[in-house]
């Protein structure tokens, strides 16, 4: 027996309104970074030597500036959440718990513009 | 509370041996904060891009030092790690190897994985830069 109303139960989500968001998109994030990760490590061996030059160069190209901006939107998602469980989990005070969240979420949207931005002026 | 003697806690995780399974899981964790960490200093690498040649300069003498390197190496080697064992969770997730030996079997298959990939990561990328 159930007390949810059959809505409810096919919404699938709890008292929060968020049911398995967070660990849906953690999911959904992780299986995008496994081929991005692989072609970023690609990357990175590939711009180990290329100096200044070389990397803005080759930043120059739409595929691989739209290659970095998904990178740096899974990556700094899959990071947030992660991060996100962790200070969850080991800090218990209350206060520092909501600080460091509110900090984390903003510390992150915050990076991430920066991160586009940068891509952004390195294409163009 | 205040007055009362310290009450029994409950074992905590000091009373159990250690295991592949539950080192490899506490891994995952330990190697994507430390990804998180790094992600700081690969932001400020695209940055630096965007920013100019003499921001770039600094950069690549950060990571050109022995400290830089030795970052670089404890990055790329927590990035593989937590790849191979991430792809092992989503195994999980989808509801396979979740049996003793398959457990174990995956488990030394993503830390053997993880140390392999990291040396042909750094060959390719030293043949690259010559």
């Amino acid at each position: 027996m159930t007390l949810q109303s059959p809505l409810a139960r096919a919404r699938g989500l709890g008292s929060a309104k968020e049911g398995a968001h967070h660990w849906w998109m953690q999911r959904v994030t992780a299986v995008a970074l496994v081929p991005l990760t692989i072609l970023f490590i690609g990357l990175l061996a590939v711009c180990a030597g290329a100096g200044y030059e070389g990397f803005v160069a080759l930043m120059r190209h739409p595929l691989v500036a739209a290659f970095m901006a998904l990178v740096v939107g899974a990556g700094l998602y899959h990071m947030k959440l992660g991060v996100q469980v962790i200070v969850e989990d080991y800090v218990h005070h209350e206060g520092a718990k909501t600080a460091l969240l509110l900090l984390l979420t903003l510390g992150t949207v915050a990076l991430g513009t920066a991160c586009l931005v940068s891509i952004v002026m390195l294409a163009f | 509370m205040a007055e009362g003697r310290a009450r029994p806690l409950s074992p905590h995780l000091q009373v159990y041996r250690p295991q592949l399974t539950s080192v490899l899981s506490i891994l995952h964790r330990a190697t994507g904060f430390a990804l998180a960490v790094g992600t700081l200093f690969l932001a400020w690498w695209l940055i630096a891009a965007a920013a100019g040649p003499d921001a770039y300069a600094l950069v690549e003498s950060f990571f050109g030092s022995w400290f830089g390197y030795l970052m670089l190496i404890g990055f790329s080697w927590a990035l593989m790690y937590h790849l191979c064992n991430g792809i092992r969770h989503l195994a999980w997730d989808a509801g396979w190897g979740f049996d003793l030996a398959a457990a174990y079997a995956s488990g030394w298959t993503v830390v053997a994985a993880s140390f392999v990939f990291t040396a042909l990561a750094w060959f390719a990328g030293l043949a690259i830069a010559g």
